[in-house]
């Protein structure tokens, strides 16, 4: 569906030089929700503008369904922009208008009948649930309500591709959720693909299929969610993790009190349903201290986290890390 | 007091006419630059550095002169658009190119109170130039506007007063006419009164409808 190939984005102002986009690459599939998580100043927001060219890229090229946007000219591009929604942060409703008219906005530009745009805004308004706030002003809306009017507003049109540019950042962790479900219901019932930035791992492991890591303007990882958790291959995606996971482990940690052999276990979904740890004790001779232990749910599956403390000779302990590696758990020995 | 009433009347007719008049065209004129002058902006959605340059140069220019020598300078300008230099009709042309500059500043800097994301959103779902400008920018910036269209209102009733002293006819002429060079102090605190309640009345107007436009 999008296919971002060598692009870069660097500001120059007289001497000073910014790279805000260095040289990435990535792949977004059709109908999938892919997120890009990084700190502010990473450069997500610039990368994602880049899409429909609201930043124009300094190198590189980026196809959405084969055509190279960087290549369109002024109109094409307009026209190419129909294809492509975009919600942002502070919502960027139109004040002066009412939640009608700020729906029906994209299709009073393309000219349809005045019939036609009432038909659709109240279809939209209605997947939105937010019939009883037609004739309202932005102002007379919570953050909620607005992010669900600049989203009906922004899938008016039908079409392709939405981006989000940290659209739920604004706001409360449960107005978060409902919004990234309706994301989530607009990409399976709509067949919409979503591209979403944003700052909160929450949001990734809610929602997102795929996702890739940025730091310093470069994309340091690209993973699907599900081993993005289970086995983070950078520690800039490990600290993001670390967000989220419990505050316990630290703690358990740093004490010099344990005897045995610290050992992290990431384990998805179905690994999850087997008795591993029972399995353990009564094949290996070793003991086993359960130290911390979380679950993650993730869009699809389930992601667990367990620390355990393994007392035993070596070899049994060396043979249990094996064993659980052959059973499909990711094995980190700690200390 | 019908004596001051026959005196007072005829003059304010003059001042509304003037007023009314050199607001409609100091606006035909100040909003398109003013306009002009924001979408031409650096970054903005029409970029034309230079135009920018040139306009603001001359609207700089302009607002730099005395009211009373500019109205002067202009009265060729009104000998060829009405015929005479002196007299309401004569006076209107000074009035709206003076006031046409003031216009503009006030719409540029209404236009840009509208937040930059509206503009950027306007973009992203291929919005053309002319269509970002009548249906974001300007319906956006109502409010602003009609406080900066009451501005123009007040102001230019004090520069028609002005104006009055060479020739414009209105309150200002009577009152200086009458009070000044005749020595009827009555007749110059009732016009002065009348221009008061005409300012007072017309902001009072203007704050009304941008508070009652204003969805925000």
């Amino acid at each position: 569906m999008i296919d971002i190939q060598n692009l870069s984005k660097k500001y120059i102002s007289g001497k000073d030089h910014l790279v805000a986009v260095k040289n990435v690459n990535l792949q977004v599939n059709k109908g999938e929700i892919f997120g890009i998580i990084g700190l502010s100043g990473a450069g997500k927001s610039t990368l994602i503008r880049c899409i429909n060219r609201l930043e124009e890229p300094t190198e590189g090229r980026i196809f959405i369904e084969n055509v190279d946007i960087t290549r369109l000219d002024k109109e094409s591009l307009r026209l190419m922009r129909k294809e492509i929604g975009m919600i942002f942060q502070h919502f960027n409703l139109l004040n002066q208008k009412n939640v009608y008219d700020n729906i029906a906005f994209p299709l009073q530009l393309e000219g349809w009948a005045k019939s036609e745009i009432d038909k659709r805004v109240n279809e939209l308004l209605e997947y939105v649930e937010l019939t009883d706030k037609k004739l309202a002003f932005p102002s007379q809306l919570s953050g909620g309500q607005k992010q669900r009017v600049a989203i009906a507003r922004a899938i008016a049109n039908n079409p392709k591709l939405l981006l989000s540019d940290e659209g739920t950042s604004a706001l409360d962790p449960r107005t978060t959720k409902s919004i990234l479900s309706l994301l989530n219901r607009i990409r399976t019932e709509l067949g919409i693909t979503i591209v979403m930035i944003t700052h909160q791992m929450e949001v990734v492991k809610e929602v997102c299929d795929r996702v890739a890591i940025m730091e310093n303007g470069e994309v340091v990882e690209i993973n699907t969610v599900q081993n993005l958790f289970r086995d983070p291959k950078t520690k800039t995606a490990a600290t993001f993790i670390n967000t989220i996971a419990t505050d316990v482990e630290e703690e358990i940690i740093s004490p010099n009190g344990l005897k045995g052999t610290l050992i992290r276990l990431s384990y998805l979904g179905e690994s999850a349903k087997r008795p591993i740890i029972s399995k353990v004790i009564r094949n290996f001779n070793v003991d086993v201290n359960i130290l911390s232990g979380n679950i993650n749910k993730l869009h699809e599956t389930n992601v667990g986290h367990l620390i355990l403390e393994l007392i035993g000779n070596e070899d049994e302990i060396k043979k249990t890390i094996s064993y659980l590696q052959d059973e499909n758990v990711h094995v980190e020995v700690i200390q | 007091m019908t004596e001051m009433a026959e005196l007072i009347i005829p003059s304010l007719l003059e001042t509304l006419y003037m007023v009314f008049f050199s607001t409609i065209f100091s606006i035909l004129l100040g909003f398109p630059l003013g306009i002009l002058l924001v979408i031409s902006e650096k970054g903005s959605i029409w970029e034309k550095p230079l135009l920018n340059n040139i306009l603001n140069s001359i609207i700089n220019l302009l607002r730099s002169f005395p009211f009373l020598i500019l109205m002067i300078l202009l009265f060729p300008l009104s000998k060829l658009l009405i015929g005479k230099t002196i007299g309401t009709t004569a006076t209107i042309v000074p009035l709206a190119i003076a006031a046409a500059p003031f216009v503009a500043r006030v719409m540029e800097s209404s236009l840009k109170e509208v937040d930059r994301g509206v503009i950027e959103l306007s973009l992203s779902m291929g919005a053309t130039t002319p269509q970002i400008i009548t249906r974001v920018l300007l319906p956006e910036a109502l409010p602003s506007i009609i406080h900066g269209v009451t501005l123009t209102i007040i102001n230019l009733i004090g520069y028609s007063a002005m104006a009055g002293s060479i020739g414009g006819g209105g309150l200002g002429d009577l009152a200086i006419r009458f009070g000044l060079y005749r020595f009827q102090t009555d007749v110059m605190v009732a016009s002065v009164i009348v221009i008061v309640i005409l300012v007072q009345s017309v902001q009072f107007m203007g704050n009304t409808l941008a508070k009652v436009l204003n969805k925000k």
